[in-house]
């Protein structure tokens, strides 16, 4: 379907390979076992809820958690078409450039910077960094930008944190979080390539 | 009035690279759309299933246990019982802070309120939950939340060292 969409006067069928390929190791699988523990875990919570609080205390967290629900999906909508145009823009070779297992301190810098200036909240740095890892970034820049986003980032920090826990604490705790995220990145790269020596694709 | 500045940024976002991608043809445009919505869809059952069930996990943990493994004592013991509090702080950013704000009036150490907030901003069970599994390929998720065990006690140590805030 994707081939019929390229241009008939494309002159390198040879990239046409590269372009119709599906996107590897990408959230479009099966439910893991990672949903299923958690699935388990609810379960098990809704009981206690239920033992302690009865029938009423189960609706009432349900329908609070739908409303929270039906708040979150446009965002969602909004991180995954984010995620999707940045993929399609960003070319791959470069992306592995700047950001792959060979970027050096440089790509985790940049994975750093990227992190903390994204805007929005999880609703994109997510689905942007899962782009990303398609695209030809590796773990380390990408952990970079996650920690990044959650140490650093102005959102939080600015809404919530400053309003309750103060200025003073709040600068110093950013300020002492300024290194972490260049430090996690290295760390998982370090640890990457020994735990995939053979440079497995995440 | 800041969801609405946060997502005016978000579709403005949206808007300004879907136009960088139209220049590059409709049909591009109209593809990485369908992938994105794809993506949406796909996800949307694991969020329904964050959101819902993280509801009821919070509802099991009660703040006084967090905020009581917060207590005054100190020292590294007092940072690794903050790291575990703040991966099993349950709910949003008011929670998380809100809960730091308490243990520091409760007389709880400043490096043991970093390693706190530092480790909630890390491991909180419920973004995890709710956000980083469903988008992100499992295995990274693990990865990262393994390589970044060691940082809230890095983060208390340096405010230790310079005995800030």
């Amino acid at each position: 379907m994707a081939l019929a969409e390229l241009p008939l006067k494309d002159p390198a069928p040879a990239d046409d390979t590269a372009d119709t390929e599906p996107r590897p190791g990408h959230i479009r699988k099966p439910i893991g076992w990672s949903m299923i523990v958690i699935a388990v875990l609810v379960a098990v919570c809704v009981v206690l809820v239920w033992r302690r609080d009865g029938v009423d205390g189960v609706t009432e967290i349900l329908f609070s958690d739908l409303a929270l629900f039906g708040g979150i999906l446009p965002r969602v909508l909004a991180g995954c078409l984010l995620g999707a145009f940045i993929a399609e823009i960003l070319p791959h070779e470069k992306v592995s450039r700047a950001l792959g297992p060979n970027s050096g301190l440089k790509g985790l810098l940049i994975g750093t910077a990227f992190g903390a200036i994204l805007p929005g909240g999880p609703f994109t740095v997510y689905p942007v960094a899962a782009a990303l890892l398609t695209v030809g970034a590796d773990f380390g820049a990408a952990i970079a930008m996650v920690v990044s986003w959650t140490l650093i980032g102005y959102g939080r920090a600015i809404v919530w944190e400053l309003p309750i826990m103060g200025t003073d604490f709040t600068l110093w705790r950013i300020v002492i979080s300024l290194p972490l995220p260049i430090l996690a990145g290295a760390l998982g790269r370090f640890v990457y390539v020994r735990i995939y020596p053979k440079g497995a694709q995440p | 009035m800041s969801a609405l500045l946060v997502d005016i940024i978000l579709w403005g976002s949206v808007a300004v690279l879907g136009v960088m991608v139209w220049l590059r043809g409709r049909a591009v445009l109209v593809s990485s759309a369908r992938e994105g919505t794809l993506d949406f869809i796909n996800i949307v059952p694991r969020i329904a299933l964050g959101v819902i069930g993280a509801g009821y996990i919070a509802a099991v943990i009660p703040s006084e246990v967090i905020t009581g493994w917060l207590g005054p004592d100190s020292g590294w013991f007092g940072v690794l019982m903050a790291t575990v509090a703040g991966a099993a702080t349950p709910g949003g950013p008011v929670i998380g802070f809100s809960l730091g704000a308490v243990a520091m009036k409760a007389g709880a150490g400043p490096p043991q309120v970093i390693a706190y907030v530092v480790a909630w901003a890390l491991f909180a069970f419920q973004r995890l939950i709710l956000w980083e599994i469903p988008f992100m390929p499992a295995r990274f998720v693990w990865f990262r939340a393994a390589v970044s065990l060691p940082f809230p006690f890095v983060a208390a140590a340096i405010a230790m060292a310079i005995g800030k805030p």
